[in-house]
């Protein structure tokens, strides 16, 4: 049904006289192209050329639309074009094709590589900067709410509390223990390997108590938290926002920091210190199960070096420090799902920056914690 | 791409189609042509299946029964092949837009073209620039990215997508939904013009009786899963059927009273 397009023609008194013939579609496009610009660059010394249409098999827009290109390329160099006898069915598709790509594009103007640079420095300064407004706005905004709670606490969503409790702390535990209990073995089965060289083979358990309990329980379960429940929180709200649902609830007059952001930035409060604490447990069982196995220490034996080791004070560093970062990571997903805007790329981005931001951030507390602990000897 | 082909052959037929969902049958035996060059409004009530069946003849669900013919090909017995070249024959315009959220208007009127034909880009701007001055945008507009279109425009660029390779048949679910009066009316004769100068045959479920008034050759109405009646305007609302006479007689009819047809069969 398709035939291939031809265009041919000769000079004739002063006249380029063509001939089109064949498919002008979409599907012949490519080679239709080339014969198109093959004529166009033809530099004859015609006045004028026309173009017969009798023999085309078919015609589309895109036929349209070179034989239009066409026309244009030789009015601008002052020739006239005539097109004949072009079968009537096609005449609106080509009178369509006329009227269409009149304006002249605006070239995007080219910019220096190196202003761009600087633009580019600055525009995300300036974006920390606003990261960091939008951050405080957010605590502002969840503790104005919380406030609200404490004076009427029949309207806080206890359902809703519960039930992000279930999905971020219960339905949590089982991965947050097997991977602290690896963690803590691989922290043991190092410190044998390395310290049994200086025959110091009994502070292992020192190390593993102290890191564990101050630093890597914490910070393990709440990268984990961050990536899990912080990403989730994001894409939620963020999917709402799409939808205009939280536009929704603000024209009823309900608040949505009261009741979609609060009751998740509280089940996150309170999941992390008990998933630490779950972490911290299962890491030291790690550690003393390697310890047991590998490094040939009995267990009353770890258990006894333990007490030695460390106090309570170290358990509370590490407990301390939970409700801090659960509190970051949960504005940083409620507000980073709020900016989410129409588009699913946009989503996607938006969850994105909220892991990397408060996992960026978890770490930033944790060392604010280790001077701030340091400096008042605990 | 207008043929020579007689007015009257049908460019779709189905016929005995059964589609249902679990114990639930949407589609029972329904038949039901689309003639060649005709803008055929499919009119139901809400839940009656037109989605359903304008689904099922692109393919995107399955049916249990019966046989589904496009521009003379039957579907079943077509090969992947056979059933690309047929897909690239046809174009849709969904009740929402499904514009690609991630590309601009124009990169998603490209898209179909980028897929199917070896443009240079030149041509490739030009000719997607080209169908979105024909659906009525700007070529301003082009580089907005879906979020920033209105529905009127988000309707006008699925348009031009949906027209991206000239096909022959365009299906339109619900085109003027959601849409003001003005721009519903602009929307129609949109389609009325593009529909003539392209030549197209268009499968169009609605809701909007100015619409089908208004561009319509013919009218099919469906319920309890099948065809109750076909033909132009006119003889539906002659039709006697009770469910014809609530949908076209109803209250929201009478403004069909008042305009004739405005655009002309």
């Amino acid at each position: 049904m398709t035939q291939t397009p031809h265009l041919t023609g000769a000079v004739r008194d002063g006249c380029l006289e063509l001939a089109a013939a064949g498919s002008w579609t979409a599907g012949h496009a490519n080679e239709l192209e080339l014969l198109v610009e093959d004529v166009a660059r033809q530099s004859t010394s015609a006045e004028s050329a026309t173009i017969n249409m009798r023999e085309i098999a078919a015609f589309d827009t895109y036929g349209a639309w070179l034989l239009e290109r066409l026309g244009r390329a030789w009015q601008a160099h002052g020739r006239e074009v005539h097109v004949l006898e072009l079968p009537k069915r096609y005449e609106g598709v080509l009178a369509e094709m006329h009227a269409t790509n009149r304006k002249t594009e605006r070239k995007p103007t080219s910019e220096n590589r190196l202003v761009r640079a600087l633009e580019t420095t600055g525009r995300t300064v300036a974006g920390l900067g606003r990261d960091l407004v939008v951050f405080v706005n957010m605590l502002g905004a969840l503790g104005e709410a919380l406030i609200k709670v404490l004076r009427r606490p029949r309207t806080f969503r206890l359902t809703s509390a519960v039930h992000h409790l279930d999905r971020v702390a219960w339905q949590a535990v089982p991965i947050i223990l097997l991977i602290t209990f690896l963690i803590g073995g691989i922290i043991a089965q190092q410190g044998f390997f390395h310290f049994r060289k200086f025959g110091a083979d009994a502070y292992v358990v020192d190390m593993v108590g102290i890191l564990v309990l101050r630093e890597i329980g914490v910070l393990i379960v709440a990268i984990m938290v961050a990536g899990r429940s912080g990403s989730s929180y994001t894409a939620e709200l963020g999917s709402m926002k799409m939808r205009e649902e939280i536009d929704a609830l603000r024209t009823m007059g309900v608040d949505p920091v009261e009741i979609l952001l609060l009751p998740r930035v509280i089940a996150l409060v309170l999941a992390l210190p008990l998933l630490t604490f779950l972490g911290s447990m299962a890491a030291l069982y790690g550690g003393g199960l390697v310890a047991w196995a590998y490094g040939g220490m009995a267990p009353e034996i770890f258990i006894a070096r333990l007490r030695e080791a460390i106090s309570v004070t170290h358990f509370e560093v590490g407990m301390i420090k939970a409700p801090f970062m659960a509190l970051a990571i949960g504005v940083v997903a409620c507000s980073e799902g709020l900016k989410v805007e129409g588009s699913a790329e946009s989503l996607g981005l938006q969850t994105t920056t909220s892991v990397v931001k408060s996992i960026f951030l978890v770490i930033v507390l944790d060392g604010l914690f280790a001077i701030f602990f340091a400096s008042i000897g605990m | 791409m207008p043929t020579a082909a007689s007015p009257v052959e049908p460019a779709i037929c189905v016929r005995d189609l059964v589609v249902g969902f679990g114990d639930h049958i949407v589609l029972d035996h329904l038949s039901l042509d689309v003639h060649r060059g005709e803008i055929l409004g499919f009119v139901g009530g809400s839940g009656s299946g037109k989605s359903v069946l304008l689904r099922t003849i692109i393919g995107l669900l399955p049916k249990r029964q019966g046989s589904i013919e496009v521009l003379g090909i039957n579907m079943d017995e077509a090969g992947d092949r056979e059933r690309h070249a047929i897909e690239r024959r046809w174009g849709v315009l969904f009740q929402q837009g499904a514009l690609f959220s991630s590309l601009t208007a124009l990169q998603n009127v490209q898209f179909p073209m980028r897929e199917y034909l070896d443009l240079s880009d030149r041509l490739l701007r030009e000719i997607a620039l080209a169908k979105l001055e024909m659906v009525g945008l700007d070529a301003g507009d082009g580089d907005k990215l879906p979020a920033e279109l209105s529905g009127g425009m988000t309707k006008r660029v699925a348009l031009a997508r949906a027209l991206a390779l000239d096909p022959e048949i365009v299906f339109l679910d619900e085109p003027t939904s959601g849409l003001d009066p003005i721009a519903a009316g602009d929307f129609d004769e949109l389609i009325k013009t593009l529909q003539q100068t392209l030549g197209l045959t268009v499968f169009m479920v609605t809701h909007d009786l100015e619409s089908l008034n208004a561009v319509c050759d013919r009218v099919a109405a469906l319920a309890d899963g099948r065809v109750i009646a076909a033909g132009p305007m006119a003889e539906m609302l002659r039709s006697q059927h009770p469910w014809m006479n609530a949908y076209f007689q109803g209250k929201r009819a009478h403004v069909l009273a008042r305009t004739p047809s405005r655009l002309g069969a």
